[in-house]
């Protein structure tokens, strides 16, 4: 350990200040990074889940490309 | 790619043919071509009187203030570049030609270089002695001009090709190609800044050529595949 | 470049791993059931690395506790040129195969790229104000990262300008070509202009000038960024390729499945 205690580890040697905003920043842009496509994804289901859900209730086949790639 | 046909027109006749044509079109609407050149004008005479008049203070930026103008003239030339050729088909038919579209993309990009950025080149020298530029820089800030302004074209070229069949398609433009125009400014303006102050310019005008012969080269290819895209989805 | 390729003689197993690499299906399957696993060891990896550099590396003996922002700043700036360079490969076999995966690859490293250049600019920035004074300098590496932003984001505004999808991968791919012949050039060009900055810290070719207290840390995040990078990317990627092939039987059969 380099420092001694709680409160000189959380100063940093005076450029406390710098430090955790750096780390603050990327702590923010990663975890954004992160949950976008979950968040994107999740309500793509969620979207899909109501069109198939509207198709079955009106008894219709739910239409798909035939000529899409299958593989 | 299919054989050219026997009635097919030859390489030479069809860049000479696409050449002569643009120039003609560029001639026959003198206010597009005076254009580009009164904003190149305008821009510099801003600089005395947003920055400063004092002799000793323009000498010192004119290099900068000449290629930062130049750049934007020709980013202003630009966004018309294939716009007509596309709204009257014109593009399509050169798309669909049998023939590589290499050729007449060189020739569209010289007939536009020979209207922007030669006379903006020609007129440097006069517009440099209004801002107290260095004698002795004189002629390296021509010669960096006459060498990075067909690279700007060029790489301009390209952003307007990709975005010709859109409708924003302004800023979107400018935002492509500035930081592409990067080291060509940087190098102009070092030119004419090492003779300015006496120094050996060689350096960075023995890199523009290098760049210019380069993308003279190369870049056609990636404009002519950026047409191809606008025409065959657009 | 296809001619070539087509006429290399590649191991069968090669070949076939390449064509079924282009398939979206196969890597949305294949992929899911990696992502937990590389997504903890980027955060065993990160978690190790940052309280080390935070907590036990010694300060430096000339920038004291602040230059433990490096351990942050290098990844992020490493992810951002290595970001571009990924997209410009995504370009050319999207040109070249015609090979829809390596556009939805493209279409998610963008903005996932210019996260990081963002990062590395404000850490950068941030680094600055102890070290130079101010929080922004016109040093030749903070130039040339502003730069690569810019193109990064001309690189997401053209995709967004353009409605079809196929014909905005293609646009981009070539615009992603042109620009990573230009980053060396850039660089270049501007390092030459500033000759006012420090040394690249992680070479490949000599040692670091660090002692390895200081410099294993931020390998661990440098490798851990790395995986992180890989996690959001392969996330990314398994997204778009759900809503672009919206269509097919296959996707809805995952969200009946999903319903269940």
């Amino acid at each position: 350990m380099n420092f001694d205690s709680f409160g000189e580890f959380l100063a940093m040697g005076g450029h406390g200040f710098y430090v955790w905003w750096s780390y603050l920043l990327t702590a923010v842009v990663v975890s954004w990074i992160l949950v976008w496509p979950l968040w994107r994804r999740r309500r793509f289901f969620e979207e899909q889940r109501g069109r198939l859900r509207r198709a079955d209730a009106l008894g219709q086949q739910t239409e798909v490309e035939s000529n899409a790639p299958e593989t | 790619m299919t054989a050219p046909l026997a009635s097919e027109p030859s390489l030479w006749v069809l860049f000479r043919g696409q050449l002569r044509r643009d120039l003609k079109l560029a001639f026959g609407q003198p206010s597009e071509l005076a254009n580009p050149l009164a904003f190149f004008v305008v821009v510099i005479t801003l600089f005395p009187l947003g920055v400063s008049p004092e002799p000793g203070v323009l000498s010192g930026m004119a290099p900068g203030v000449l290629w930062i103008a130049a750049l934007l003239a020709t980013l202003l030339g630009l966004e018309a570049l294939f716009r007509r050729d596309r709204d009257d088909g014109t593009l399509e038919q050169m798309v669909l030609r049998a023939q590589p579209l290499y050729l007449p993309v060189v020739a569209r990009m010289l007939a536009h270089w020979m209207v922007t950025g030669l006379p903006l080149t020609l007129l440097a020298p006069l517009l440099g002695g209004m801002l107290n530029l260095a004698p002795e820089a004189r002629l390296p800030l021509m010669l960096g001009l006459a060498l990075g302004t067909p690279v700007l074209v060029l790489l301009g070229g390209v952003g307007a090709a990709l975005t010709v069949g859109l409708r924003t398609g302004g800023v979107l433009l400018a935002l492509l190609v500035l930081p592409l125009f990067v080291p060509v400014l940087i190098l102009g303006v070092s030119a004419a800044e090492l003779a300015s102050s006496g120094l050996d310019p060689a350096g960075p005008l023995l890199w523009l050529a290098a760049g210019a012969s380069f993308a003279i080269t190369a870049v056609p290819f990636a404009i002519a595949a950026a047409l191809r895209i606008g025409v065959e989805t657009g | 470049m296809k001619y070539i390729f087509d006429r290399l003689r590649w191991p069968d197993g090669l070949r076939r791993l390449w064509h079924r690499m282009g398939s979206p299906r196969w890597f949305y399957e294949t992929t899911g059931p990696w992502v937990p696993w590389l997504a903890a060891a980027a955060a065993l990896l990160i978690g190790v690395g940052t309280v080390w550099g935070l907590a036990y590396a010694p300060p430096d003996y000339l920038q004291g506790d602040s230059f433990r922002i490096i351990y942050i700043h290098v990844p992020a700036a490493y992810l951002a040129q290595a970001g571009y360079i990924l997209m410009a490969i995504c370009g050319v076999v999207l040109l070249v195969w015609r090979m829809k995966l390596a556009d939805m690859v493209m279409a998610t490293v963008a903005p996932i790229g210019a996260a990081f250049t963002f990062l590395a600019l404000a850490t950068g920035s941030i680094w600055g104000k102890p070290t130079w004074g101010t929080y922004w300098i016109w040093d030749a590496r903070i130039t040339s990262v502003l730069i690569l932003l810019f193109l990064y984001l001309g690189i997401m505004g053209l995709r967004r300008a353009i409605e079809r999808p196929e014909a905005a991968g293609r646009a981009c791919a070539i615009l992603a070509i042109v620009g990573v012949i230009n980053i060396p050039i850039i660089k270049y060009s501007v390092d030459w202009w500033m000759t006012l900055h420090q040394p690249a810290t992680f070479s490949v070719t000599s040692a670091p000038a660090m002692p390895p207290i200081m410099w294993l840390p931020l390998l661990l995040n440098v490798l851990g960024f790395n995986l992180l990078f890989a996690v959001s990317v392969i996330q990314g990627t398994r997204t778009e390729v759900l809503l672009r092939e919206r269509r097919t039987r296959w996707v809805t059969d995952l969200c009946r499945q999903e319903r269940a």
